[in-house]
């Protein structure tokens, strides 16, 4: 038996000296074809993969006849197993051709030569079909993704198409030469053109006469390519003429290289949202009964002309301040709506009065204000001021029913320069107060000068109810003396104001205002309990001792139909003896009216109170209308005794006047208290003139109430005390 | 703004619509497989390599020594026990695939190619249709996101086990603009301990002269390319542990056959690096 060796992977077989030919072989052709084709093996699994296919071809040479087949099969190999490269072939070819005759005898070379034409013809059919195969492969693999790619563009383009379509906001395109080339529904929507329409416009006849010069030089930055995008608010007019305001956004589109290729816009309506702006804004700075600008857009403009009014203009501001006259009245007795109607119908009135550069507003109630934002002089405000005096003084028919209305108007004009809003406010209140003050119907020019009084007198009196209220009143008590033994008989109650800016004001600062105003009312009652629960103290600390306490009633008081009954509520509710009250009234008081005061006079005499006549000698009442005056006390006004003061008296007129006055009080039974007292030469005198009770620095000063507690306790001590606000208590002794 | 990019016939196109498949440009993946001998290529392909070859007659040997490179670095990666890779800019599938080479060593082995060219990703599809343990994306290497998050991606890897990384001859088509050091730190950190990056490069180290023609040659395509020195490579293995023998010209790493000399005939580097 011939040693045989048989190839695991085709099962060829072969004897043991071709085996060793089939290695040699398999080695020779490893080495010529390696790197000639890409094959993904390492060099042992070449060789391994030739030498099995070396196998097949020697054992198909030794075949009878031989198995061409197998050079086919070969070749096929070849190619599946990657050697596609040109040169593998014709290196295989070669070297088979040459080498398997060497290797295995020259009578196989007729053989080889058809088993090596087979492995041609297979590698050559197999790399055909191989070849043919990767081609529709890869030409198969573009169709599917040209497919993939087109649809999935189409699904981007259609939700593009979406986003764009379906934009709220308005999206148009626009090519360089500022064509539109696309516009979206939501922008057609916008401007009420059709699409096509829209198409046929040219970004330059979306101008608008309003538009900011600065919007088209942006635009033509933008196409010059300077900018790439810029946002502005524009207006825009729709196909129907209307007008439209856009938030607008201009984008530039560039290509790849960076050339501006489209312009996009973007356009947001934003009209509503203005107009709900300029609602609002109209709102804030406009009055709704009337529709004339209110206080804050009168506020903004005021502060305007000061802040910009530079240095050194002579540009003059005015204005007129007006007032309507007993409007409460109309109010109260007509209604709100007619007076709503009267202040409608002024504000009319008014608006037609006013000239260009004038603004009238309302300020709130019924006052109304005219601004001349640049005055030619007073003249100009005082010819407005009198043309709406003119227009107001027309009947108005409201309700069915004529009235009559009339303003008070305070004028103010004065350089912007040198002023400030507050202070021109300031000047305008004051002058429309003086206005006021001067009677209806009537205007009133600024006078600085008045200012200063004008102001104080006008702050005192507006803060006057607000400070009763707070408590910033105190009251002081200047004794009243027994001319006879110096001893205390009694105390008058004087009001002070402790003002929070100006201190300690005396009674002539403020009692005439409280009179004006009405405040002097609840101001007198306040003083008129305090004072009772203050002596009901020293009633109870000192008994039968105590003083009286003599307390102030003004007029208007006087004529309060409530006074009797203030009175008797303040004595019960103080448990003060009726006999330890004096009220004092000034002669004026009692002459001006006859009726009422005498009723009430009477009815505080029957509670047991007594009445005393402030400063007697300065009215003009005649002597003999005295005595039907139910009067306890008349006080001797200190002008009287003024020239009874030094030590050596040589005119005796006045001696003899004060001599009369005293018999004629004692006469009539009346006590007799004398007013001023300052010297002893002087109390010496009253005292031998026959005056009763004394009252003045000489005995006393306004004291605390501590302080007279303590003058009751210890009355032998060598002084009391001393005036503490000498000028208020000077004040307080001729006016109260 | 809209951003527009242009295509290689100069019309315009928004960045958000998809790249129009092109065969009458030259494409570097069916280049790539003209020079591994195989026909998924057209005209246009053979006409740019069949010049590329007439001017670096080397040039079929190099792109060889490369795949050969890939098959001893998969092999190596199997022996490390790794059986998930995710081979990006996988290319057209040419004969020697890395689910092939790692099959040879593991049969459960679990591949993931990813391309950009929409040819190449159809044709692989078409080739690996039915093969569970296979996934094809197209997706850009740049957007990591759209890489890790594929469904296929998830659906065949599990990204919490050790991933060989591939990046075999592809980062050099990635010029510095779109930052691919940056770019595989991201893979890097997304990946689990134990993940290995295989990356080979294409270099002018030692073949200058060369190499600026065909550079001038692959700006017909798609794909331009950017030669990197061999510390510029070095980077992309930031945060990996290179293991031996380092950053090599290909045919020096890890050879199955002793080396002929002038490895740098060969002018790309290769190596593969560990993640800890």
């Amino acid at each position: 038996m011939t040693e045989i060796r048989t190839f695991s992977a085709t099962g060829a077989v072969v004897t043991a000296a071709d085996a060793n030919a089939v290695d040699v072989l398999a080695r020779e052709w490893a080495a010529e074809v390696e790197g000639t084709s890409y094959v993904p093996m390492g060099s042992d699994e070449l060789v391994e993969y030739l030498t099995e296919i070396t196998a097949d071809l020697v054992a198909a040479l030794r075949a009878r006849p031989i198995r061409t087949e197998v050079g086919h099969d070969a070749g096929r190999r070849l190619v599946h197993a990657h050697f596609t490269g040109p040169s593998t072939v014709e290196r295989t070819l070669m070297l088979l051709a040459a080498r398997i005759p060497d290797l295995l005898g020259e009578a196989v070379r007729a053989d080889v030569l058809a088993l090596v034409g087979a492995l041609a013809a297979g590698y050559a059919t197999t790399l055909r079909d191989r070849t043919l195969d990767e081609q529709e492969a890869i030409r198969r693999a573009v169709i599917v993704a040209r497919h993939q790619t087109e649809q999935a563009l189409h699904a981007s383009e259609a939700r593009f198409r979406a986003m764009f379509y379906e934009a709220a906001i308005g999206i148009g395109l626009g090519d360089m030469q500022g064509r539109i080339v696309e516009v979206n529904p939501a922008l057609t929507q916008m401007f009420g053109y059709t699409a096509q329409e829209m198409r046929r416009l040219t970004v330059g006849e979306m101008a608008h006469p309003e538009d900011l010069p600065s919007v088209w030089v942006l635009y033509e930055r933008l196409l010059a390519g300077e900018v790439d995008n810029f946002r502005v608010e524009k207006r825009f007019y729709r196909k129907d003429g209307e007008e439209i305001i856009c938030n607008l956004t201009c984008s530039l589109v560039r290509d790849e290289r960076g050339r501006p290729s489209y312009q996009v816009a973007m356009l947001e309506d934003v009209t509503e949202r203005h107009e709900l702006q300029s609602h609002l804004e109209y709102q804030a700075y406009h009055d709704t009964l009337t529709t004339l600008p209110n206080r804050a857009l009168f506020s903004d403009r005021v502060d305007r002309i000061f802040a910009t009014t530079p240095p050194g203009s002579t540009r003059r501001v005015g204005l007129c301040f007006l007032d309507l006259d007993g409007f409460k009245a109309v109010n109260d007795s007509l209604g709100h709506e007619v007076g709503d109607s009267m202040l409608q119908a002024v504000a009319d009135r008014l608006a037609e009065q006013a000239a260009d550069g004038e603004l009238v507003a309302r300020m709130g109630g019924d006052e109304f204000v005219v601004l001349v934002e640049n005055s030619r002089g007073v003249e100009q405000l005082i010819a407005l001021a009198e043309r709406i005096l003119a227009a107001l003084a027309v009947p108005l028919e409201l309700a069915g029913q004529e009235l009559t209305v009339s303003a008070s108007i305070g004028i103010v004009e004065r350089p912007v320069v040198g002023g400030d809003p507050s202070e021109l406010m300031r000047a305008a209140d004051i002058t429309l107060y003086s206005a006021k003050a001067d009677g209806r119907g009537r205007w009133a020019l600024h006078d600085p000068h008045r200012d200063e009084a004008e102001i104080t007198r006008f702050a005192l009196s507006a803060a006057m109810p607000a400070a009763i209220e707070r408590e910033e009143f105190f009251v002081l008590y200047q004794p009243l003396v027994s001319m006879a033994d110096h001893g205390m008989r009694g105390v008058e109650a004087l009001v002070r104001w402790h003002h929070p800016r100006l201190g300690v004001l005396g009674p002539g600062r403020f009692i005439g205002l409280a009179e004006e105003t009405g405040a002097i009312v609840p101001l007198g009652h306040w003083v008129l309990a305090r004072a009772c629960r203050d002596a009901r103290r020293w009633y109870d600390e000192f008994g039968e001792d105590a003083p009286f306490v003599s307390v102030n009633v003004a007029p208007r008081q006087l004529h309060e139909p409530s006074l009797l009954a203030d009175v008797e509520q303040v004595l019960a509710e103080t448990g003060l003896p009726a006999r330890l009250l004096q009220i004092e009234l000034t002669e004026r008081a009692l002459t001006t009216d006859e009726g009422a005061p005498l009723k009430t006079l009477d009815g505080l005499r029957a509670l047991g109170v007594r009445i005393a006549i402030d400063d007697f000698g300065t009215g003009y009442s005649s002597l003999s209308y005295l005595r039907t005056l139910p009067v306890d006390v008349i006080k001797l006004d200190g002008s009287f005794g003024e020239r009874l003061r030094a030590e050596e008296v040589s005119d005796t007129v006045d001696e003899r006047i004060v001599a009369t006055l005293v018999d004629l009080g004692h006469a009539l039974g009346m006590t007799v208290c004398a007013e001023g007292v300052e010297t002893s030469a002087q109390a010496g005198r009253l005292r031998r003139l026959g005056c009763d009770e004394g009252q003045g620095w000489l005995f006393a000063a306004a004291l605390p109430r501590e302080d007279i507690g303590d003058v009751l306790r210890d009355p032998d001590a060598p002084s009391w005390p001393g005036p503490a606000e000498p000028d208020a208590d000077r004040a307080s002794s001729s006016s109260s | 703004m809209l951003a527009p990019t242009e295509d290689g016939d100069g019309v315009t196109r928004p960045a958000w619509a998809p790249r129009e498949v092109d065969i009458d440009r030259p494409s570097a993946a069916r280049v790539y497989d003209y020079y591994l001998g195989g026909s998924h290529n057209f005209a246009v392909d053979r006409e740019m390599a069949r010049q590329a070859i007439a001017d670096w007659p080397d040039l079929p040997r190099i792109m060889q020594g490369n795949r050969a490179f890939m098959r001893r670095a998969v092999r190596y990666c199997s022996a490390q026990g790794i059986d998930q890779f995710l081979d990006i800019g996988s290319g057209i599938p040419t004969a020697g695939n890395v689910h092939e080479v790692a099959r040879e060593e593991n049969p459960e082995a679990r591949v993931v190619y990813v391309d950009v060219d929409p040819v190449a990703v159809a044709h692989a599809r078409a080739l690996l249709e039915g093969d569970e343990r296979t996934g094809v994306v197209r997706a850009d290497l740049c957007d990591v996101d759209a890489v890790l998050d594929d469904a296929a991606v998830r659906a065949v890897l599990d990204l919490d086990r050790p991933v060989a990384l591939l990046a075999v001859a592809l980062l050099h088509f990635v010029g510095d603009d779109r930052r691919p050091a940056e770019v595989l730190a991201r893979y890097r950190d997304a990946l689990a301990p134990g993940s290995h990056l295989v990356l080979s490069h294409a270099t002018a180290d030692g073949v200058p002269e060369r190499v600026d023609d065909h550079v001038a040659l692959y700006r017909r395509t798609d794909t331009p390319m950017s030669m990197r020195s061999h510390a510029e490579v070095l980077r992309f293995f930031d945060g990996f542990s290179l293991v031996e023998p380092g950053l090599v010209y290909f045919a020096l790493w890890r050879p199955d056959d002793p080396v002929g000399d002038r490895p740098e005939r060969s002018p790309g580097y290769a190596g593969v690096g560990r993640r800890d």
